[in-house]
C-alpha cells in the first residue's frame, strides 16, 4: 500500500511534467492541426537556459525559471514565424516534415554548441533538498515545486484561455479559422500566441525536469515530447483538460510499471498504451467523434 | 525505334547490365577500394528502403515514421537463421522470412491503424517501430544490447545489384498494376477514391504489407554485409534518414528516391570530417525542400533514359502503326 502511495506521488510529479509538454502540443494540434515534434525539443532548450542561468550566473530557480519561460517563448514564435508560416497553404505531410527537420535542427544545433554529454544542474539550494516522510511515504521537495509550480502555471493558463479576450481569439480559431477572420481576429497573431504559449510552458517543464533528474542532454526532449504527445492523444487532441488528464495517467502508468515490473519496458508499454488508444477510441478518451464531411 | 521490345533493351536492360559489369571488373580490378564497397552497399540499402517507404508514404500517402522497424526485423531474422544455418541456402531462406515476417507485422499494425487519419498513422508507426527496438533491446535471443555479431557475410556486388534491381522493378511493377493506381488514387483524394469503388483500407494494407515486406529486405541485405547488428542502429533516426531521401528525391517518384539515395550517399561522403553538421545539414535540408520545394527534387515524376532524345517514344508513329 505504501509502496503504491509511493509511486503515486511519483507519478504526479511525472505527470506534472508530461502534462505541461503535453499542453503545447494540444493547442497547437487544436489550432492548426499540426503535430509540432519541435515541441519537446523546446523543452530541452528550456532546461539548458535553466542550467546556463542557475549554474553560470547563479542565479535562483524562481529567475531562471522566468528566463528559461520567456527565452522559449520568443523560440516558440520565431519557429512559428520562419518554418510553419510560409506552409500554412501546404499539405499536412509537408508540415509534419518540416516539423521534424526543425525539431532535428535544435537538438544538433545544441548539440554542436555544447557538446553531446549530460550535464548536471549541480548544487541545488538547501531548501530544495529537503524531504518529508507523510505515513511512510517520501515527499521530496522538489517534487512539490514541481508539483505546485505545474498547478500554479496551469491555473494561470486557464484564465487566459477562459477569460480574456486573445484566450477567446484562441478558442475562436480552433473552431473556424475561416469565420474568425471575418469576425475581424488576426489568425496568424493568434497562432503564434498559441505556440508562444505552449513553448513557455514547454520551457517551465525543462528547468523543473533538469532539477528533479539534475541531468540534461541535447537529446533529452525526443523521449518526453513523444510521451507527451502521447498524453494529448491519450486525454483527446486539441483539449486541454485531455492534456491535463492524459498527461498525468502516462506519468502514473510509467512510475508503475517501472516499480512492479521492469524499468527497461516503461517506454514500450507507453507506446503500447499509444497504439490501443488509437485502435480503440483514436479521438482519446475526453474526445467526441467528427465525421469527415465531402 | 518502333519496336518496343527494343526499346524496352535500350533503355532498361543494357544500361543495367552494362552498371553491373562495369562495377564488377573495377571491384575486381581493386580500382574500387574497401570505403568505396561500403558506400556502395550503403546506396544499394538505402535505394531498397527508400522505394519500399516511396510506395507506402510517396504512392499511398500514408505517413510511416517506423521504417527503421521494417528494417530491423529483416535484420534480426537474416542474422539468426545465418548464425544457425551458415550457408547460402540460410541466407536466401532468413532474407525471404525477414521479408515475411515485417509484411506481417506491417500487416498487423495496419490493418487497425490504417483507418486513421494522416499524423495519427505517423504516431503509431512510430510507435511500432519504438516497440520493436526496446523488444529487440530485452530479448534473451537477440541478445540484448549488445546486439548480434558476426553475422556471416554472403551480401556482394552481384547480390547486391539483383536484389536492389529486383526490389526496385517489382515495386514500379506494382506501382504500374490496377492495385498501384488505387493506392494512388487513395493518395490523391481517400473519399472520391472510395466512391468509385476503391476499398481503401485494402489499398492502404497492401501498399503497407509489401513495403514492410522490402523494408525487412534491406534490413537483411544490411545484417549480412555489415556483420554487427545493434537495436539502437534502428531507432527513431534511421526512419528519419529513409524519410529525407524520400522527400528528397520526391514523394511519388521511384527514380528521385533512387538519384536522392546516391545524393545523399555523395553529401554524407564529403561531410564525413565534420560529423556534427551533417545531421544540422541533413534537418537544414528538410526545412529547405519542404519550404521552397515540397514536392522534392522529381516530384512525381519519373526519370529514365526513355526521356533522352533518339530513345524517345515517337507517339504519332505509335498512333498511326495502332490504327492500322
Amino acid at each position: 500500500m505504501e509502496q503504491l502511495a509511493q509511486q503515486l506521488v511519483n507519478g504526479l510529479a511525472l505527470g506534472s511534467i508530461y502534462a505541461l509538454i503535453a499542453l503545447g502540443y494540444t493547442m497547437v494540434y487544436g489550432i492548426i492541426q499540426l503535430i509540432n515534434f519541435a515541441h519537446g525539443d523546446v523543452y530541452m532548450v528550456g532546461a539548458y537556459v535553466g542550467y546556463f542561468c542557475m549554474v553560470h550566473l547563479n542565479l535562483g530557480f524562481v529567475e531562471s525559471l522566468v528566463i528559461a519561460m520567456a527565452v522559449c517563448t520568443v523560440l516558440g514564435v520565431v519557429i512559428e514565424r520562419v518554418a510553419y508560416k510560409p506552409l500554412r497553404k501546404s499539405t499536412r505531410i509537408a508540415v509534419l516534415i518540416t516539423a521534424i527537420g526543425v525539431s532535428l535542427l535544435l537538438e544538433y544545433t545544441m548539440m554542436f554548441f555544447v557538446g553531446a554529454d549530460t550535464r548536471t544542474y549541480g548544487v541545488l539550494p538547501p531548501f530544495m533538498e529537503q524531504s518529508f516522510n507523510v505515513g511512510g511515504v517520501l515527499i521530496t521537495m522538489k517534487q512539490i515545486i514541481i508539483i505546485g509550480v505545474s498547478v500554479l502555471l496551469m491555473v494561470v493558463l486557464q484564465y487566459i484561455v477562459r477569460r480574456t479576450k486573445v484566450g477567446k481569439a484562441m478558442r475562436a480559431v480552433s473552431q473556424d479559422a475561416d469565420a474568425a477572420r471575418l469576425m475581424g481576429i488576426s489568425v496568424d497573431n493568434t497562432i503564434s500566441f498559441t505556440f508562444a504559449l505552449g513553448s513557455a510552458l514547454a520551457g517551465a517543464a525543462g528547468v523543473l525536469v533538469g532539477v528533479y533528474y539534475n541531468a540534461i542532454n541535447p537529446l533529452m526532449g525526443v523521449l518526453p515530447g513523444l510521451k507527451a504527445f502521447i498524453a494529448a492523444v491519450f486525454g483527446g487532441i486539441g483539449l486541454i483538460p485531455g492534456a491535463l488528464l492524459g498527461g498525468y495517467f502516462i506519468g502514473a502508468a510509467e512510475t508503475l510499471v517501472s516499480g512492479y515490473w521492469s524499468s527497461l519496458y516503461t517506454d514500450a508499454v507507453v507506446f503500447g498504451i499509444l497504439i490501443l488508444v488509437l485502435i480503440f477510441k483514436p479521438t482519446g478518451l475526453l474526445g467526441s467523434n467528427v465525421r469527415e464531411k465531402v | 525505334m518502333k519496336n518496343p521490345l527494343v526499346r524496352q533493351a535500350l533503355t532498361l536492360w543494357v544500361p543495367l547490365v552494362l552498371t553491373y559489369v562495369i562495377v564488377l571488373l573495377l571491384v575486381q580490378a581493386g580500382v574500387v577500394d574497401a570505403y568505396m564497397q561500403v558506400t556502395i552497399a550503403t546506396i544499394c540499402i538505402n535505394i531498397v528502403l527508400a522505394v519500399s517507404l516511396n510506395l507506402i508514404t510517396g504512392f499511398t500517402g500514408q505517413f510511416s515514421l517506423g521504417h527503421a522497424g521494417f528494417m530491423a526485423i529483416g535484420a534480426y531474422a537474416t542474422a539468426l537463421v545465418t548464425m544457425r544455418f551458415d550457408s547460402i541456402v540460410g541466407f536466401i531462406g532468413g532474407l525471404l522470412l525477414g521479408g515475411i515476417i515485417a509484411a506481417l507485422v506491417g500487416f498487423l499494425i495496419g490493418l487497425p491503424t490504417l483507418r486513421l487519419r494522416g499524423d495519427y498513422i505517423a504516431i503509431a508507426t512510430l510507435g511500432m517501430a519504438e516497440i520493436i527496438r526496446i523488444l529487440l533491446q530485452n530479448f534473451e535471443f537477440t541478445n540484448g544490447a549488445a546486439g548480434l555479431s558476426p553475422v556471416p557475410q554472403y551480401m556482394d556486388w552481384t547480390w547486391f545489384f539483383v536484389l536492389t534491381v529486383g526490389s526496385v522493378m517489382l515495386i514500379r511493377n506494382f506501382v504500374r498494376s490496377r492495385q498501384g493506381r488505387d493506392a494512388i488514387a487513395v493518395r490523391e483524394d481517400e473519399i472520391a477514391a472510395e466512391s468509385i469503388g476503391v476499398n481503401t483500407t485494402r489499398s492502404k494494407v497492401l501498399a503497407f504489407t509489401i513495403g514492410a515486406f522490402f523494408g525487412g529486405v534491406a534490413g537483411g541485405m544490411y545484417a549480412s554485409y555489415f556483420y554487427v547488428i545493434k537495436p539502437e542502429q534502428f531507432g527513431f533516426l534511421k526512419s528519419i534518414d529513409i524519410l529525407v531521401i524520400v522527400v528528397l528525391g520526391g514523394l511519388g517518384s521511384l527514380s528521385g528516391s533512387v538519384i536522392a539515395a546516391f545524393l545523399l550517399a555523395i553529401i554524407s561522403t564529403l561531410l564525413q570530417p565534420f560529423p556534427g553538421v551533417r545531421m544540422i545539414l541533413y534537418a537544414l535540408l528538410l526545412i529547405v525542400i519542404m519550404i521552397f520545394r515540397p514536392q522534392g527534387l522529381l516530384g512525381n515524376r519519373e526519370l529514365s533514359l526513355r526521356l533522352l532524345p533518339g530513345l524517345r517514344k515517337r507517339r504519332r508513329d505509335d498512333a498511326g502503326t495502332e490504327a492500322a
